[in-house]
């Protein structure tokens, strides 16, 4: 199966275990979702629960929070991150304010999935990685799925979740093939996770970053350098408490993030292990980052933009070198 | 009949209610005991009033930053919209909100909402959560003709009509969208063809009678209640204090308020009561237990207890386990 289809088991399961789910968004009935995801589910769960919309994110994102205040467990699919920000409005001014602009009277559990990431020569206004940018926002939660286990059970953890949670799904991740654990489920979503144990140095990353850094540290071990590689899993709330374990045993941290630089969730990932780790550190903290320019067309531009496995590979040698 | 004019006498007290109530907070403000902006209602207060005799208690509000009206008229205690003038606890959103963020779940009060048009899609899915669970409710989600030209109106005509949705769309026409008139605003000034567009049944009443707008929003509220789609109200009003508190209203004539205060609801209602026989002495009890109620509602803020500042982070997520 696939990371796609670990999506739509979840649907599934959600759709069939509680009638107030429902799922909407463009293009998720007829055509079956832009990357497929929920393909076959209005054939399964007609019309009233499998809804396409207008092309109107802020109307059906405002719709889904308001159907979650009416007692509704909405999901919403935007069909990628970019176009988020036409609802920008909706998701910050009101998912995100609502239960404290109302002393607590009024939450809103409303789940509102997308796609988000480059890597697919789509250009500048296709291809953003806001979710370390929706990070900042107090109010919502916000999970970066990389497996298939959590991208199955984080969906299911979200709709039990009283208040809003906005799941970012790395576009490049829905073809990806693997196997969901037998009696998968919710997952926490509290803790980040160490995918790959190691010594040397802490490679901190989400989303697609997890793959390729995996993919670094496999073949760094041929040469004697053990990495451990954290997946984030969460960005919002941040699970310091591993990341600071993490960097206690192994004294160096490099941060993997597709998101630009400045302000990015790396740089936030950077603070909070300075003020808490900083005695633990042997090495200055590390950062691969998307390059600071919208996203370029041409290919090879496109690939320098974005952390790759022979960057994050070339970084952690460096480190272990220069500070070994 | 008498069951009429005890109903006019009612809403007479309820515009009434409003009106002394908002001169007192005027001069709270100016005595700085309420802070932050404060958007008065006084002049509207027919379009509320009117509109809330065709709502029930199990039916649902969603409101814009001028609210007090809305949330007076929808039987939120005077007290507690004053203690959250006041930043205290008692208030109705806890002191979170403030003047342009009252909210009450009894009443299903959901907000004052300070983004214009932003509380238009939080009534289409109120009400698409009505139609899918089968209930006959309606949304009445209120906001100004500044909101008709924001994106959000039209995402959202479009689609509560597409998919028939209970929603009452209450749109105050007071006829500026802070400063600027409608007609330097809107390249369609006559709002009821907007909705027309989206084969949204409208009706504009006189939004300075308020017999007028309540038996249009009686009739609108039926329509949508039958389960027909949504139906756009404009109330055609007028705005006789500024903007808010921090506006110096250079951008109209005093005549022109001048022209318009002639209108002014209350003794319009009045007079209507009038030719029934004298209402002095109803006025002067209806006046009485209005000011008695303020004079109460603020002593409430006043002993009203801050928040502890321990307790700031609170409300961010929910406390309570989930449903």
């Amino acid at each position: 199966m696939t990371y796609r289809d670990a999506i739509r088991e979840a649907l599934r399961k959600a759709l069939r275990a509680d009638d107030r789910v429902f799922l909407m968004g463009e293009d998720v009935g007829r055509y079956g979702g832009c990357y497929a995801v929920s393909k076959g589910l209005l054939a399964e769960f007609g019309p009233e629960r499998i809804r396409d919309t207008p092309l109107s994110e802020s109307a059906f994102v405002g719709a889904g929070i308001g159907a979650s205040l009416g007692g509704m467990r909405p999901i919403v699919e935007i069909m990628t991150c970019n176009f988020s920000l036409l609802a920008l409005d909706q998701i910050m001014n009101n998912a995100a304010t609502l239960l404290h602009m109302s002393g607590g009277q009024f939450n809103v559990p409303v789940v509102i999935r997308m796609a988000t990431g480059g890597g697919r020569q789509l250009a500048a206004q296709h291809s953003h990685s806001l979710e370390g940018w929706y990070a900042h926002i107090p109010g919502i939660k916000v999970l970066t799925p990389a497996t298939l286990g959590d991208a199955h059970g984080m969906l299911l953890t979200a709709l039990q979740d009283p208040d809003p949670v906005l799941i970012f799904e790395n576009a490049l991740l829905y073809n990806m093939e693997g196997d969901l654990p037998a009696g998968a489920g919710p997952v926490e979503i509290e803790r980040a996770r160490v995918r790959r144990p190691g010594r040397d140095v802490s490679v901190i990353t989400y989303g697609n970053g997890l793959w390729k850094s995996l993919e670094a540290a496999k073949d760094l071990a041929e040469k004697g350098i053990e990495a451990e590689v954290v997946d984030l899993r969460t960005l919002r709330p941040l699970d310091d408490r591993t990341l600071v374990e993490s960097v206690s045993r192994t004294h160096r941290a490099l941060i993997v993030d597709e998101g630009w630089r400045s302000g990015g969730i790396a740089a936030e990932v950077s603070a909070r292990l300075l003020e808490q780790a900083l005695y633990d550190l042997d090495a200055p903290i590390e950062r691969l980052c998307g390059a600071e320019v919208p996203m370029p067309y041409a290919a090879h531009l496109e690939k320098e933009s974005i952390p790759q496995v022979a960057t994050i590979r070339a970084a952690i040698e460096k480190m272990v070198a220069a500070h070994g | 009949m008498n069951g009429v004019r005890e109903h006019r006498l009612e809403l007479l007290r309820q515009m009434l209610l409003i009106r002394r109530f908002e001169e007192k907070c005027a001069e709270l403000y100016t005595q700085q005991k309420i802070r932050g902006f404060l958007h008065l209602y006084i002049g509207e207060e027919a379009v509320g009033v009117g509109v809330h005799q065709a709502l029930t208690p199990e039916d649902a509000i969603v409101s814009t930053y001028r609210e007090h009206g809305h949330a007076l008229a929808r039987g939120i205690s005077p007290g507690s919209v004053m203690a959250e003038m006041f930043g205290k606890q008692e208030g109705c959103s806890r002191g979170r909100g403030g003047s342009m963020h009252l909210f009450d779940a009894k009443t299903r009060f959901y907000g004052g909402n300070a983004i214009v048009g932003g509380g238009l899609p939080i009534a289409v899915g109120l009400a698409l959560a009505d139609k899918m669970r089968g209930k006959t409710r309606v949304t009445a989600c209120f906001f100004g003709d500044g909101a008709v030209a924001e994106g959000e109106f039209h995402e959202c005509m479009n689609l509560a009509s597409l998919w028939k949705l209970p929603v009452l769309f209450v749109c105050e026409n007071n006829r500026y969208a802070m400063g600027t008139r409608l007609d330097f605003t809107h390249s369609v000034t006559d709002l009821t063809k907007k909705a027309g567009a989206y084969c949204v049944p409208a009706a504009a009443p006189d939004g300075m009678d308020v017999l007028a707008v309540e038996e249009a929003a009686k009739s609108a509220a039926e329509y949508v209640r039958t389960g027909k789609g949504p139906f756009f109200l404009e109330c055609r009003t007028y705005r006789f204090r500024a903007h808010s508190m921090y506006d110096p209203e250079l951008y109209r004539d005093k005549a022109e308020v001048e022209e318009w205060k002639k209108r002014d609801p209350i003794p319009a209602l009045i007079r209507a009561l009038e030719s029934g026989g004298k209402v002095d002495a109803e006025v002067a009890e209806i006046e009485g237990q209005t000011a008695a109620e303020i004079e109460q509602a603020i002593a409430f803020a006043e002993a009203g207890t801050l928040e502890p500042v321990a307790d700031l982070l609170r409300f961010v997520y929910s406390e309570k386990a989930p449903a």
